[in-house]
């Protein structure tokens, strides 16, 4: 079982052929995204004289430069704020069983079932009202709230597995509720935390429901909606379209690349919770 | 660790009611969560439910109750029948697609084969890339000079060319296609981590016992599977039901309705028709699908996990 059979070599043939076709979309990708527009040859066949003009023209046309700058601060100030609010609710929700607790703690859980559409309509007359229509703000606030169930969530499972040795050491030791919180158990949750992380931010970046609806016919826009913008009007012109679409995905595989063993440990495990 | 260790008088230890109680953290720890939540999900979610008995418009403040009537107008709607039928079968077909070949490819992963490492960073990598980027390449691959077209032609296949999106008896299968491509290495994922904590001495032993391959993935490895079955389950099920972006940008629910969902109908009535309650009425059949789906999904699995431990 432990050994490479001849049955490993053909699994690993059978595999390489497997993942070469998973991989045919992002080489046509490449390849006419590297290609003028006056080729019309088949996408399949190899650029003969690649250019890089495609990207230039994409990122001014495409206003991908303000995308990018407004992804990454939507991004960045949700999730810090997902993470400290979730976290900060879990730790009574876990370690009380008031009544009051349980009663919160299902209303929050309430939230993993109710699909977003229901509220995005009602919330888009409330964002109006308040003037922040075409505001990324609008889309902080939004997530802020959206993502608070699913990361409490996380939180509760792996706080109820924590001894409370340490916190009650740390109160005995005078600390208030909140030094408790921010010196002894919050650098505890660093295992769930780091998922989180992971699972929000990938949310909250690639999410285009909602920028769609808050951000329409505005001049800000996250990252997603520009593509659909920019797909809107390039429509006949592929070549720019693809190098719009490399350009939105090369700094998130960047990422990916750099933190891959978190980020796969995120999804997999994050879920066991 | 920074902690203030200096000696204070321990309104802990002298608490009447004993330590363990009163070192609960205080309730409002849950304030600034439950304000978001609140604003955010709860007040609009019960706010979405009261406007679908009415025919709001989304403007106009006045606006009258008229009861049930956007429920029974859905029941004369082929095109609401139609994009809910197309959203069951939609999650159904991603969630056995997906899940079965996530399955093959963790098992193909989780051997001895040299380049596991490699394989499982490659083929999870779409699942991060966002999903209406994957759908526009898409777009293209499976348009009429797209490069699934050209690759037909390449292997002899010229006859299988067509508009893949543009036929509406294909069109719902090659959304299904786009999004199993994207997720399978999710699947996958949680499948592998599924995999790994299962001890190595138990398929020694079932190998041991002279028990083959099959048998063992069934009798063995199935049952000590079930958390990562019942999580992928759950996943790909709720995200097939809510699915929107992809069918927004690969057929815009085209061609006709033939691809519609709840979901691009929610919107479609919302901003471009205003009819602003029917489309919140629809919000709320969606939200009883999927209540209805957690809850049956969440009582069969948990008793088959028990029935497996």
């Amino acid at each position: 079982m432990n050994r490479y059979t001849r049955r490993t070599l053909l699994l690993e043939v059978a595999m390489a052929a497997v993942a070469i076709a998973f991989a045919f979309p992002v080489y046509v990708l490449v390849n006419l995204a590297l290609r003028p527009s006056a080729d019309s040859s088949s996408p399949i066949r190899p650029t003969t004289d690649p250019t890089l003009s495609n990207f230039g023209q994409a990122w001014q046309q495409g206003g991908l430069g303000g995308a990018l700058i407004n992804s990454v601060v939507v991004t960045t100030v949700s999730v810090l704020i997902i993470l400290a609010v979730s976290a900060l609710a879990a730790y009574p929700l876990a370690r009380s069983t008031a009544r009051w607790s349980r009663g919160t703690f299902l209303l929050i859980m309430l939230g993993l079932i109710l699909p977003f559409q229901l509220a995005s309509l009602p919330l888009y007359q409330t964002i109006r009202d308040l003037g922040l229509l075409g505001s990324v703000w609008s889309l902080v606030l939004f997530y802020s709230g959206l993502q608070v169930p699913f990361t409490t969530f996380l939180y509760v499972g792996f706080l109820r597995a924590l001894p409370r040795d340490f916190e009650d050491a740390a109160m005995i030791d005078g600390c208030t509720p909140l030094e408790s919180f921010r010196y002894v158990v919050f650098p505890m949750l660093k295992p769930i935390t780091v998922t989180a992380l992971v699972l929000n931010a990938v949310s909250v970046w690639n999410d285009f429901f909602t920028p769609l609806l808050y951000l329409s016919g505005s001049d800000h826009q996250t990252m997603p909606v520009a593509i659909a913008g920019f797909f809107g009007q390039y429509v006949s012109d592929w070549n720019l379209v693809f190098a719009a679409l490399l350009i939105s995905i090369v700094p998130v595989l960047a990422v990916y690349l750099a933190l891959q063993r978190s980020i796969i440990n995120g999804f997999a495990g994050g879920l066991k919770g | 660790m920074a902690i203030d260790t200096r000696a204070r008088p321990s309104t802990a230890v002298i608490a009447p009611r004993g330590s363990r109680r009163s070192t609960a953290p205080p309730w409002w720890f849950v304030v600034p969560a439950m304000v978001l939540f609140a604003f955010v999900v709860l007040v609009p979610s019960a706010r979405g439910i009261y406007y679908a008995v009415t025919d709001w418009d989304g403007l106009d403040p006045h606006f009258s109750f008229i009861g049930l009537r956007n429920f029974t107008d859905m029941l004369d709607d082929p095109t609401a029948l139609q994009a809910i039928w197309h959203t069951i079968l939609i999650a159904v077909a991603i969630t056995v697609i997906q899940n079965g070949i996530g399955l093959l490819l963790a098992l193909g992963v989780n051997t001895m084969i040299k380049t596991r490492n490699v394989l499982r960073v490659l083929l999870f990598a779409p699942a991060v890339v966002t999903p209406i980027v994957t759908a526009y390449l898409w777009r293209n691959l499976l348009g009429p000079d797209g490069a699934v077209n050209s690759l037909l032609s390449a292997a002899g296949l010229g006859s299988w060319r067509q508009d893949w999106l543009g036929d509406p008896r294909w069109a719902l299968w090659m959304i299904v296609l786009v999004i199993v491509w994207q997720f399978a290495g999710y699947s996958m994922v949680i499948f592998l981590a599924g995999l790994q904590s299962i001890p190595r001495e138990i398929y020694e032993a079932a190998a041991l016992d002279g028990t083959g391959p099959f048998r063992r993935f069934w009798y063995v490895v199935r049952p000590l599977l079930a958390p990562a079955i019942t999580i992928n389950l759950m996943l790909s099920i709720i995200g097939g039901i809510k699915l929107f972006d992809q069918v927004y940008a690969l057929t815009g629910g085209g061609p006709g309705h033939a691809t519609d969902t709840i979901s691009t109908l929610i919107y479609k009535d919302a901003f471009t028709l205003g009819e602003f309650g029917y489309s919140i009425a629809l919000a709320v059949v969606l939200t009883a699908i999927v209540a209805i789906v957690s809850a049956g999904q969440y009582t069969v699995l948990s008793r088959n996990e028990r029935a497996a431990s």
